[in-house]
């Protein structure tokens, strides 16, 4: 069963998947910049995850960005923006 | 494990000691006091969750062995410094930011090349000749010539499991 990701409405630029930790500020500023854009999205801080889910989410993260790194934010099951990368992010959204 | 159980006076404690530890020895928190304060939330939080300071913007394995190398300051904290003038989290920066200078931007984690480093590593284990194997700080540095190393880093004050042999006797 695939985990439950967090939802965030707004509008709808595709299918945005963003892998995060809780404690981490990079994350934090993804989603604020997400939030900022009013960008439909969905998010899981996979440090919060617990055992199995966590490891599942590892795997899945593991396949667009095999170092496994925060944030990770997957786009339509295809495209993927590691990192807080700010000018990409405005990019493929504004 | 409740997150919330973390309070400001926790988190102005150990920003506080970090930054006159970093100021004594030469280092500098980000000057951004409050993603500073947030990545120090997420120590405390780490601290909690795992019994180790595990950086906040790297995922925890929960075993601390596995986790030595991101335990804050991190090992790769000096080389990110040197190269893009911040640590991956951000959390320590060079002069250039902390003048605003420049503007701290993410950088890719280090971590990731290690395992060749650590092959290397094993190779300067061997017949020396030394009276003494020589120590190193995988944190800051420092050496030391002595049967173990020091239960403390007299320079940065990490922990006798962030010692590597460098030189074999």
């Amino acid at each position: 069963m695939a985990i439950e990701k967090k939802h965030e409405s707004g509008t709808k630029k595709g299918d945005v998947i963003l892998y995060a930790l809780s404690t981490c500020q990079w994350c934090r500023k993804t989603k604020d910049l997400l939030s900022e854009l009013g960008i439909d999205y969905y998010y899981i801080d996979v440090d919060l995850a617990i055992g199995d889910d966590q490891k599942e989410l590892t795997e899945e993260i593991k396949k667009f960005n095999p170092a496994c790194s925060f944030p990770t934010m997957v786009i339509n099951e295809r495209d993927t923006i590691i990192g807080f990368d700010e000018d990409k992010i405005r990019e493929k959204f504004e | 494990m409740n997150d919330k159980q973390i309070n400001d006076k926790d988190i102005d404690k150990l920003f506080n000691s970090l930054n006159e530890d970093a100021l004594s020895s030469g280092y500098n928190l980000n000057p951004d006091t409050s993603f500073t304060k947030s990545l120090v939330r997420g120590l405390l939080v780490n601290e909690k969750r795992y019994g180790y300071g595990a950086c906040p913007c790297r995922l925890a394995s929960g075993n601390k062995q596995e986790d030595l190398d991101i335990i804050c300051p991190c090992d790769y904290r000096d080389p990110d410094l040197d190269q893009y003038g911040a640590c991956y989290c951000a959390l320590y920066v060079d002069e250039e930011i902390k003048s605003g200078k420049k503007k701290v931007s993410p950088i890719p984690d280090r971590r990731f090349v290690r395992d060749e480093e650590k092959i290397d590593n094993k190779n300067k284990i061997g017949n020396t000749g030394l009276k003494y194997p020589v120590w190193r700080c995988k944190v800051c540095g420092y050496l030391c010539a002595r049967e173990n190393p020091p239960a403390v880093c007299p320079v940065c004050k990490a922990k006798k499991e962030r010692f590597e042999i460098f030189i074999g006797k």
